[in-house]
């Protein structure tokens, strides 16, 4: 399964980074250098095993429906790189033709 | 200026009670010290007049004949991935180079609960990523022993700040060694708790399954102490344990009862022969002192780094995706559109070790992937824990070296990602199992480097590990 | 060609905790930008999310209600995506193990006269998190609110059983319904606390497999959802009449043109990296939790619907009208409570009270005639003190006023006169008024009777009892 450059764009436009071509080159063959030590992961025989996420054994840990007091809009917008009127502000969608 | 020679936290507390110092005295002269020590890059942060105020207030505390906290006037360091209320929270990043923390992490709300004293936040590898800490956008930290090599990493500031007596103890966090393989290659002691003893809430995330808060000090004692402090469960974070905390300062045991596992997966030709002479000088201090060394195996060890480099990344994708220019944090200038805001911002606010974990972690993650990697990778971690949780049924600790290789040159490896990552083969399976351990001086190798001795222990078995920490120290004094 | 509609909705549902999903913000609707919002809901770093316990609940009674396997242990996940509106860049929502599978509800597509139920299948119901608000036509940026990033929501994705677009839309009416009846959600389209989504395809008629299906979304009402859908049979239909092919595509309806355009390819391009979230921990419903839950659970619409028609002896569509909602359900039974007559609650709670709350269009929780003034109006109309006329008026001024409907018809003398003398009097002097239209009865003109209680109501100023008026009447004109 070795990475080709489409998929270095493919995944840089769901991660939304950009690359230069050189450093997409580059890119590539780390990963396939790493993703390729990874590889012998396949050698195991993992047919039965349950996945292991839960890394420790607790279980339905809840918070009661109680209101907690919020932070203020001026420390929510604190480090805001642009706002106004208590709102974040971010540029606008353009269609992409 | 009283020299900063305290062999320990009780030490210092002893000193601060009976009226020989003062915090203030103390928190300038560690002030001083991070000062004249300022080029080996420990800090990102110091927190120079809120670290006095805050001693002269517990100066008065004291004198008031008030209550004082366990860790009264301790000073300490944070690596600067901890959240500390209207403090700078950088992460080692360009991303959050100018991001102000608006809320306290659990753990710092603990440690000022029982009066100790914050002198600043600590340099590291971006968002924790790296095992040299040369990937911070505050530059390079230098190693004390040698000023030519890495500390270590990612937590290498934290590591630093200890062995350069700019702090007593420093927090760190660990993922796959991060407070472990520094604490090794700078000489000091670090400890990784299990997964879940200590709070994560205003630790940000790198790989949240693996990410724990851990402690660097000059002894297990004083490491201890703080452990329990910061240790214990937290209603803000759901991956916490409810399980009691114990009394891991006063921890002792016989070695006559002790069964020490020696896995021949860590003793491979991956270790430098001068590392594994200087870890079993240890096992046999162990030995000689009436513990019995138990041959155990851990047979998907070598799958370990694998299965990190496959879940970490992945939860690092997710983790980082709230980095994106538009709430907080830095943002390119002149952006076309959201697109580009978002494009442009990461690009330009992450580094390069970054950008390949993202990379990696959302190739993984990524529609046609996920059973061929994210889910193996899951389940070989099962096989890992299983491995470790086996061998806890034959014996009490497991020991082995922590790095396979010394502190190494600053730049040796920048330019090889996988090197980089082999040099964590014996910390991260510990992180993939969730169980603690603790990395201890070892003596050194053949060049005077410090080596790392670490101690794994069975889940929320703490305890112990301090109690032979605490034994294994007394024979580097010899 | 006949072609027949094959569609499955994707309904989102807000339930109405106090609080979010993952912390303890308040989930109140209309405060100020940005101040319902912390550390955890705006993804400061560092924070990390903690499961609503009613939240859980919420879905749960949903499931049962929808006759769902309730999953024993169930994760939530992460779906990731980059939108201003989603601050973490990734939604916890569920998707390997969601909470409830597998049930479903039953829709009634017959008439007033004969019921036609049909069933329609639920592959899932989940939990997730809502997203903040977006705002796009302030000026030339976008503005965000993130106060209702984090409220829980539960998203019910149906089988493609739908073959009709009232089917949809009595599908969604069934939902709605049932959150309101479960108290988790006020239901409301309008105000976006319920949203739908769906899965529109078309095959010939009699043909079994399925024709390839579009998703239209930004459905913000019933009329929408009917009438989206119709154009987009229309649409596909077209297509393939004139030799084409249906492309799978995600459509956006758009309510003022009235018609579906397709969203930007680049908002399709979704790879949502779905993998399970390591800051929550697993959730096991243990059947003492079940117990509990399902104990505290409200009588279902068609059982209350049943047990009406057993016991009130009501016709089944009368039972139907009254169970619609639960509120309205018990408005009528405490109505018969204080009343002790159900055939009579029925009547006025259907009638004047239905109609009043259609003409103000309001919920009958803002109703101000509670349950039990209508019953003593009930009551005083069966105790013949008010005619049904009055009866009525009183109705209208109870709405104006907080009085008991006994102090209104004793302020203002609407009392009926059930007073034998009276009415004997008036009776008499109307019979010797008329002495033409007497003889013409007596002589067999009998429909001229409702011509004297007509008179005699008149004399009295409307407010005889009928009964009385109508038993003296006969005995005077049939007397000598």
């Amino acid at each position: 399964m070795a990475v080709t450059k489409q998929d270095v764009d493919y995944i840089a436009v769901l991660a939304r980074l950009a690359f230069t071509d050189a450093e997409k080159e580059k890119l590539t063959d780390e990963m396939n250098s790493v993703l390729g030590y990874m590889e012998k992961l396949n050698s195991l025989d993992t047919t039965g095993i349950e996945p292991l996420s839960n890394m420790n054994d607790r279980t339905n840990v809840f918070r009661p429906d109680e209101i907690i007091p919020s932070i203020s809009n001026s420390d929510a917008l604190r480090n805001a790189p642009d706002k106004q009127d208590r709102f974040f502000k971010v540029p606008k969608v353009i269609e992409q033709k | 200026m009283p020299e900063l020679s305290f062999a320990s936290y009780p030490d210092l507390r002893e000193q601060l009670l009976s009226k020989q110092t003062t915090c203030e005295a103390v928190t300038a002269a560690y002030l001083a010290r991070i000062q004249s020590k300022k080029h080996l890059n420990a800090f990102i942060t110091v927190f120079a007049e809120k670290a006095l105020v805050r001693a002269k207030e517990l100066d008065a505390k004291l004198a008031s004949g008030k209550t004082i906290g366990k860790l009264f006037g301790l000073p300490i360091a944070i690596k600067d991935v901890i959240a500390i209320k209207d403090e700078r929270l950088t992460c080692g990043s360009k991303i959050l180079s100018n991001f102000t923390s608006v809320y306290d992490a659990t753990v710092i709300t603990r440690l000022v609960a029982e009066d100790a004293i914050i002198l600043g936040k600590t340099n590291m590898d971006e968002f924790a990523m790296g095992s040299s800490n040369e990937n911070s956008f505050f530059g390079a930290v230098k190693n004390p022993l040698d000023e030519t090599r890495v500390p270590g990493g990612s937590s290498g500031g934290s590591a630093v700040a200890v062995a350069a007596d700019c702090a007593m103890v420093s927090l760190g966090t660990d993922t796959g060694g991060s407070v472990r393989q520094p604490a090794s290659f700078c000489g000091v002691v670090g400890v990784k708790p299990t997964y879940g003893r200590v709070s994560r809430y205003g630790l940000v995330a790198f790989a949240s399954s693996f990410d724990q808060i851990g402690v660097f000090a000059k002894n297990a004692g004083d490491a201890a102490l703080v452990l329990q402090v910061i240790a214990g469960e937290d209603k803000c974070d759901s991956t916490s344990s409810d399980k009691p905390v114990g009394d891991y300062a006063a921890a002792s045991i016989d070695l006559s009862n002790l069964r020490v596992g020696v896995p021949k997966e860590f003793f491979t030709d991956a270790l430098a022969p001068d590392i594994a002479a200087a870890v079993n000088t240890k096992l046999e201090f162990l030995k000689s002192r009436g513990a019995t060394l138990v041959p155990v195996s851990l047979p998907h060890s070598e799958h370990a780094l694998a299965v990190y480099y496959i879940l970490a990344p992945a939860e690092a994708s997710a983790n980082l995706a709230r980095f994106d220019g538009a709430r907080y944090g830095y943002r390119a200038a002149d952006v076309k559109d959201l697109t580009d805001m978002y494009v442009r911002s990461r690009s330009e606010g992450f580094g390069a070790e970054v950008k390949r974990r993202i990379m990696l972690g959302t190739y993984v993650l990524s529609s046609g992937y996920y059973d061929a990697y994210y889910r193996k990778a899951q389940q070989v971690r099962r096989l890992v824990r299983e491995d470790y949780l086996k061998a806890f049924e034959q014996v009490d600790v497991i020991a082995g070296p922590t790095s396979p290789i010394a502190p190494f040159k600053l730049g040796e490896k920048v330019d090889d990602p996988l090197a980089m990552y082999l040099a964590d083969i014996y910390t991260v399976p510990i992180n993939l199992a969730g169980v603690p351990a603790i990395s201890v001086p070892a003596g050194v190798d053949k060049q005077g480097l410090p080596v790392g001795l670490q101690l794994i222990g069975n889940l929320f078995d703490e305890s112990r590990l301090f109690a032979v920490a605490k034994i294994l120290e007394q024979s580097e004094m010899k | 060609m006949e072609y027949e509609l094959v569609a499955g909705l994707e309904v989102h549902c807000q339930l109405n905790t106090h609080t979010k999903a993952f912390c303890g913000c308040s989930t109140a609707f209309g405060a100020q930008a940005n101040t319902n919002v912390c550390p955890v809901c705006l993804a400061m770093p560092g924070s990390l999310p903690v499961l609503n316990a009613r939240a859980l609940e919420s879905i749960i009674k949903m499931g049962l209600a929808t006759n769902c396997r309730i999953a024993p242990y169930s994760t939530m996940a992460r779906k990731n995506y980059f939108y201003p509106d989603l601050p973490k860049g990734y939604q916890i929502s569920q998707f390997e193990d969601p909470v409830c599978s597998e049930g479903f509800v039953e829709v009634d597509t017959g008439d007033a006269k004969q019921s036609s139920l049909k069933k329609i299948r639920l592959v899932r119901i989940h939990l997730e998190e809502d997203a903040g608000k977006s705002i796009h036509d302030i000026g030339a940026e976008t503005y965000v609110d993130a106060n209702r990033c984090g409220v829980p929501l539960i998203e019910i994705v149906s089988y493609p059983d739908i073959r009709s677009t009232r089917e949809a839309s009595l599908y969604l009416q069934k939902i709605r319904q049932i959150v309101r009846y479960l108290g988790i959600s006020d239901g409301n389209m309008d105000e976006g606390s319920l949203r739908c989504d769906a899965n529109v395809s078309i095959r010939p008629k009699g043909q079994e497999a399925y024709g390839t299906r579009t998703e239209i979304k930004n459905m913000n009402s019933f009329k929408s959802v009917e009438k989206a859908m119709e154009y987009e049979v229309l649409r596909q239909t077209e297509v393939l009449e004139s030799g084409g092919r249906v492309v799978q595509e995600t459509l956006l309806w758009d309510a003022d043109k009235m018609e579906t355009r397709p969203m930007r390819s680049k908002e399709q391009a979704h790879d949502y990296r779905y993998f399970p979230e390591p800051d929550l921990v697993p959730i096991e419903v243990t059947s003492k939790m079940l117990e509990q839950i399902t104990s505290s659970l409200p009588e279902f619409p068609e059982a209350r619907r049943d047990r009406f028609v057993a016991e009130y002896k009501l016709p089944r569509y009368d039972a139907e009208v009254l169970t619609a909602s639960r509120d309205i359900a018990d408005y009528f039974e405490a109505t018969v409570k204080t009343s002790g007559d159900a055939k009579q609650s029925s009547n006025w709670v259907m009638g004047e009270v239905l109609r009043t709350l259609k003409e103000k269009a309001i919920d009958i929780a803002d109703f101000s005639i509670d349950a039990g003034r209508l019953g003593e109006l009930i009551t005083l109309y069966n105790g013949g003190t008010v005619s049904s006329t009055v009866a009525k008026e009183v109705f209208a001024l109870m709405m104006a006023s907080k009085d008991a409907p006994s102090k209104i018809v004793n302020d203002r003398g609407l009392a009926q006169v059930s007073d034998n003398a009276a009415i004997e009097t008036a009776v008499a002097e109307i019979i010797a008024a008329n002495p033409s239209q007497r003889e013409q009865y007596r002589s067999g003109k009998k429909n001229l009777f409702g011509y004297f209680v007509g008179e005699t109501m008149k004399q009295m100023s409307g407010k005889a009892n009928p009964k009385l008026i109508t038993d003296i009447l006969k005995q005077k004109l049939d007397a000598a």
